[in-house]
């Protein structure tokens, strides 16, 4: 079975519902570890590296949970596979660029990945829908525990478990969530809680992880620190943060709407104009225009349309699953009037957005300047 | 104050980051700011920034000369490049550089939490084994020989489990 037949399709994983999933989009808690006596990937010849893979990969094929995973060689797979797991969040853009060596095993329901010799020989994370950090950290736990029997860990009773990056070193885990924060962007507020989260020693990064755009409004926030703290406490801290910044991002979507109402609905009804009218529109626009129409879809602005719809449209109009439904190579103009005529289309049943949300007034006043 | 990254500018952005009750603070002048991309709220991570600066700096000042990891051959100026260890060995081969690298990067620089159930178990039958040594002595010392006796059968019960998982 190829990638493609074995993949939920984006419609289906799109309507995956979780706790707070108005902004938590999804929450994943991935554990690094490394074989005993083996070099790390980046430094092991191939050949070394094709042996952890052999070791690795069995191992993890065996385990209940991922019983009848999807299992592949890196290099069997082609860079636009390798894209769209991408554009699904189920690897990471380093992994993408492996080839022989390295290798990915994934479940069914898509809920855990196992990346193999990616920076470290295993990079093994649970996905969830919503805020479940500790959801995914008891899954990730399970599949860890099952997996130290199988295989020698690379661990020091004073260091934990050895990692290639010493930032990764001790529990190897990272928690995250991805949060959709139109609110705190409108309200210009995002830079003060980005700086406090980071205070808190917590990073904060774009759609797609290290080093990347906070495109769409959607933001990472993930633990840094992995040496010396316990994991539950670490997944503890992170939810805590995690309340409070769905707070900020809640009370801001309030006062915008009583403060700024036109604002708002501009920005919303303007994303819903172009998104459902133009002939040509990047993959950049899309994403920062669905996101307006996300928030007009919590707002209760768009009556017939689930937040699903939206999250589709988020995965398929990128590059690479745009690329998929047509068998000639596109180029990016090509794309761009593709990803135009896929909207329209997907769009033409959905009503323009109301005047005002349900309960609201909003007249004809000009929104008053807020002090500050 | 000179900017930590190019020592030569002086520095103007400050930035601080505290984890509990610890408190790291960096300073850099408006060029390396912005190269580190600290400006760019969505992508600076102070862990990666600090990263940098330890694996020229920390681990230069460990030693003058060039220490090559036994197990996999891996030098210091291999880390500098690459910020990424060769094997795991390169952990005890490093220790000294890393030592201080750690203690910039991280909450503490000792272990806490999940630790592999065969040596969570060896740790115990370890300790247990301490303890019950200790005892035998002070039954010993005591004259209570039959504690003393007890504790000698406790003890090589403990030590056969021991050496059961070392060989497992």
């Amino acid at each position: 079975m190829n990638i493609h037949e074995f993949l939920v399709t984006p419609s289906e994983t799109a309507r995956r519902d979780g706790p707070h999933s108005k902004i938590v989009m999804s929450s994943r808690v991935r554990l690094a570890r490394n074989l005993k006596g083996v070099a790390f990937p980046g430094w092991a010849k191939k050949a070394e590296r094709i042996r952890a893979l052999e070791i690795i990969r069995p191992a993890v094929e065996q385990l209940p949970a991922l019983k009848g995973a999807f299992s592949e060689s890196m290099d069997n797979l082609t860079a636009l596979d390798k894209q769209i797991l991408v554009e699904r969040h189920l690897i990471s853009r380093e992994h993408a660029a492996k080839n022989a060596g390295s290798g990915l095993v994934l479940n069914r329901e898509e809920s855990l990945c196992v990346m193999i010799n990616e920076e470290d020989h295993l990079r093994m994370q649970a996905l969830r829908p919503g805020l479940q950090i500790k959801q995914a950290w008891a899954a990730i736990d399970q599949i860890d525990s099952a997996l130290e029997k199988k295989v020698e860990y690379a661990f020091d009773a004073s260091l934990g478990y050895l990692t290639a990056c010493p930032t990764n070193l001790g529990t190897g885990i990272r928690v995250s969530a991805m949060l959709h924060l139109p609110g705190l962007v409108l309200s210009e507020q995002i830079n003060q809680i980005i700086s406090a989260v980071n205070k808190l020693g917590l990073a904060v990064r774009g759609l797609y992880g290290e080093g990347t755009e906070a495109l769409g409004n959607v933001f990472q926030v993930s633990n840094q620190m992995t040496l010396g703290e316990a994991e539950p406490d670490i997944v503890e801290r992170l939810n805590k943060v995690l309340a409070q910044v769905i707070e900020h991002e809640e009370n801001a979507r309030g006062s915008l709407l009583e403060k700024k109402p036109k604002t708002v609905l501009n920005q919303i009804g303007r994303a819903y104009g172009i998104l459902a009218n133009s002939h040509s529109i990047t993959s950049k626009e899309t994403m920062n225009l669905l996101s307006f129409m996300r928030l007009g879809v919590d707002l209760g602005l768009f009556p017939d349309v689930e937040r699903g719809l939206v999250d589709e449209l988020f995965v398929i109009t990128q590059p690479a699953h745009l690329q998929k439904q047509f068998s000639e190579k596109l180029g990016a103009d090509e794309r761009d009037l593709l990803r135009a005529d896929m909207l329209r289309d997907r769009l033409r049943n959905v009503s323009r957005p109301l005047g005002a949300p349900p309960g609201h007034e909003t007249g004809a006043k000009v929104d008053k300047p807020v002090e500050e | 104050m000179l900017c930590c990254v190019c020592k030569e500018k002086e520095a103007t952005v400050h930035l601080t980051q505290i984890a509990g009750d610890k408190m790291q603070k960096v300073d850099l002048c408006e060029e390396c700011a912005k190269q580190k991309g600290v400006n760019d709220p969505a992508g600076f991570s102070l862990a990666d920034l600090l990263l940098g600066l330890g694996a020229s700096q920390e681990m230069e000042s460990a030693s003058g000369v060039e220490v090559k990891c036994p197990a996999c051959g891996f030098t210091q100026a291999d880390f500098k490049k690459a910020g990424r260890l060769g094997c795991s060995q390169c952990y005890q081969t490093f220790a000294e550089g890393l030592e201080q690298l750690l203690k910039s990067m991280h909450k503490g620089t000792r272990h806490k939490g999940k630790v592999p159930a065969a040596l969570r178990e060896s740790q115990d039958l370890a300790e247990r084994l301490k303890s019950l040594q200790k005892k035998l002595e002070k039954a010993v010392n005591e004259e209570n020989f039959e504690q003393a006796a007890q504790c000698r059968d406790e003890i090589k019960v403990t030590k056969e489990k021991l050496a059961g998982i070392s060989a497992s």
